[in-house]
């Protein structure tokens, strides 16, 4: 089970979450919902372990979180997928770099790579293009390949069909499902979208309220902060 | 006010290979009427909206027309297009208002410098009242406002020249589902208003809440134009049945395969290899007539 209670975080005076709690466990959809600037992502962010909450506990299967981002010892455990994947990736890399590299970092057959290019319907002539090559939605591909070369037992799409189309969205939440029945795998959907959460994790959906009463005035809400 | 898209086709040269961004558009749009050019990414739906607007990079080539009463868009010059035609005959709501906005200026600087470049005699506050501000939010630079502001003084800065047509290019891009009904509210108003507009996006449930026609792009053709109303009950392509059916809503199956490169085209129709309804037919390119399809 992957457990957040109590989460709190403050960006210098700027209170972003106030005890916020969510749970996923193995096999589970569970969908987060909240409007722009709830602190969504900052959860999302927490509980793949990249941001040490101010305050509040996250247990991964049972055991305490104490270190993250790199010094996070089962960091690998749980898998993120971003809303905007150009900025998720290193421009440098082709397509089969951007999912191998997992797989190196921790010393796996690369040959896996190709497997999930095939599973995420990249074709080969995608694999060598470099990311200002190719779409949002086949770059996308290449991300949600990248967060499951590694079998995370978690999985956490951040907004992950937010700049895709209808078709392409399907597909990806199709490859996702396929992936969590084959390894029992727990999924946290997060997004602003009520219906696509409802249908995802079959009303499996959880709000998560602003900390704060969201002023229009006040400064840095709206898409950027959810991005 | 018409616009009369006759033909119109885009090619982009690259380093051996030519891109087919946009191929043989046809479609009409008048004052009071919302069409929207749906498709998945990388169909040439955003390549449209720049050509209207002669907005292109210099490898690309126009051919056909585009008719904005009795001006030829495409065959105006970069002269005509900057002094007559942008901002004051054809408005730009752009993808990303936050991006669009120049950081380090107010939002009441930028207005009044489009008002005063367009020769309005309007003020800033009165063109952001129109826009649904208050005066007082003029005074913040763009990283102080939110989603919604930003959208707002975006809409502002393409209604400062009074412009008859709006080109919405992906306006909903990132906001969510509160901010993209109301921004597509304030589109509509605009039409009720008398203006037209030209609705490019993604997403179907936005150009369904305002959109008086539906235009239907694929692997840079129209493949079916019709009324909203019927688009979205009963719609005649093949790949227009699928993009709906991958909504949420509904079945949430994705069209399968993906759409073919546009410097690769499949002679024909290029929904032929995903096409549940695929016959030898389909070899031959279908003509438009309401919809591009052998078999609808």
């Amino acid at each position: 089970m992957l457990e957040a209670t109590d989460i709190t975080v403050t960006f210098g005076r700027h209170r972003v979450l106030d005890r916020a709690a969510v749970t996923v466990s193995p096999g589970e959809v569970v969908g987060l919902a909240g409007p722009s600037g709830c602190g969504k992502s900052t959860l999302a962010r927490v509980l793949a372990l990249l941001l040490r909450p101010s305050g509040g506990r996250v247990v991964l299967d049972g055991q305490p979180v104490h270190r993250w981002r790199h010094r996070a010892p089962r960091r690998t455990a749980v898998g993120l997928i971003f809303q905007q994947p150009r900025l998720a990736v290193d421009p440098r890399f082709t397509l089969l770099d951007v999912i191998t590299e997992p797989l190196r970092a921790n010393r796996r057959p690369l040959t896996r790579a190709h497997e999930l290019a095939e599973e995420l319907g990249l074709t080969p002539e995608l694999h060598s293009r470099r990311p200002h090559e190719v779409s949002d939605g086949q770059l996308q591909r290449a991300c949600v390949a990248r967060a499951l070369a590694l079998e995370p037992r978690y999985l956490i799409c951040d907004e992950m069909t937010t700049m895709l189309d209808a078709s392409t969205q399907a597909h990806l939440v199709a490859r996702i499902e396929a992936y969590r029945e084959r390894t029992g795998a727990g999924v946290l959907a997060v997004s602003h979208d009520i219906e696509l959460l409802e249908r995802w994790s079959g009303g499996n959906v959880r709000e998560l309220a602003p900390t704060l009463p969201i002023k229009e005035a006040a400064p840095a809400t709206g898409e950027r902060s959810s991005a | 006010m018409k616009l009369r898209v006759e033909g119109l086709s885009v090619r982009f040269r690259l380093p051996g290979a030519v891109v087919h961004a946009v191929t043989d558009a046809r479609f009409e749009l008048r004052e009071g009427h919302c069409l929207a050019l749906v498709g998945e990414s990388g169909c040439g739906k955003s390549v449209m909206a720049h050509a209207l607007l002669g907005l292109l990079p210099a490898n690309a080539t126009v051919t056909g027309h585009a008719w904005l009463d009795s001006l030829d868009l495409v065959a105006a010059g970069e002269r005509t297009l900057a002094r007559e035609v942008r901002g004051r005959r054809i408005g730009l709501v752009p993808q990303s208002p936050a991006a669009h906005l120049t950081p380090v200026r107010t939002a009441r600087a930028q207005l009044a410098e489009a008002l005063r470049e367009l020769g309005r005699p309007e003020t800033p506050d009165e063109l952001a009242r129109r826009a649904g501000l208050r005066p007082g939010d003029l005074d913040r630079y763009p990283h102080q406002l939110s989603g919604g502001m930003a959208q707002r003084v975006a809409n502002a800065l393409a209604l400062a020249g009074d412009p008859p047509l709006i080109l919405a290019d992906e306006p909903t891009t990132g906001l969510d589902r509160p901010l993209v009904e109301a921004t597509m509210a304030e589109l509509r108003r605009l039409c009720d208003e008398g203006r037209a507009v030209l609705l490019i996006t993604h997403d179907l449930r936005a150009a369904e809440q305002i959109a008086d026609d539906v235009a239907v792009m694929y692997a840079s053709r129209i493949v079916e134009l019709t009324e909203a109303r019927t688009f979205f009950t009963a719609p005649r392509h093949p790949y227009a049945a699928g993009l709906l059916d991958a909504l949420p809503t509904r079945a949430f199956t994705p069209v399968p395969g993906q759409p073919p490169e546009l410097t690769r085209l499949p002679g024909g129709c290029a929904f032929q290899p995903r096409c549940p309804r695929a016959t030898a037919l389909c070899d031959e390119q279908p003509v438009l007539n309401g919809v591009a399809c052998h078999h609808a």
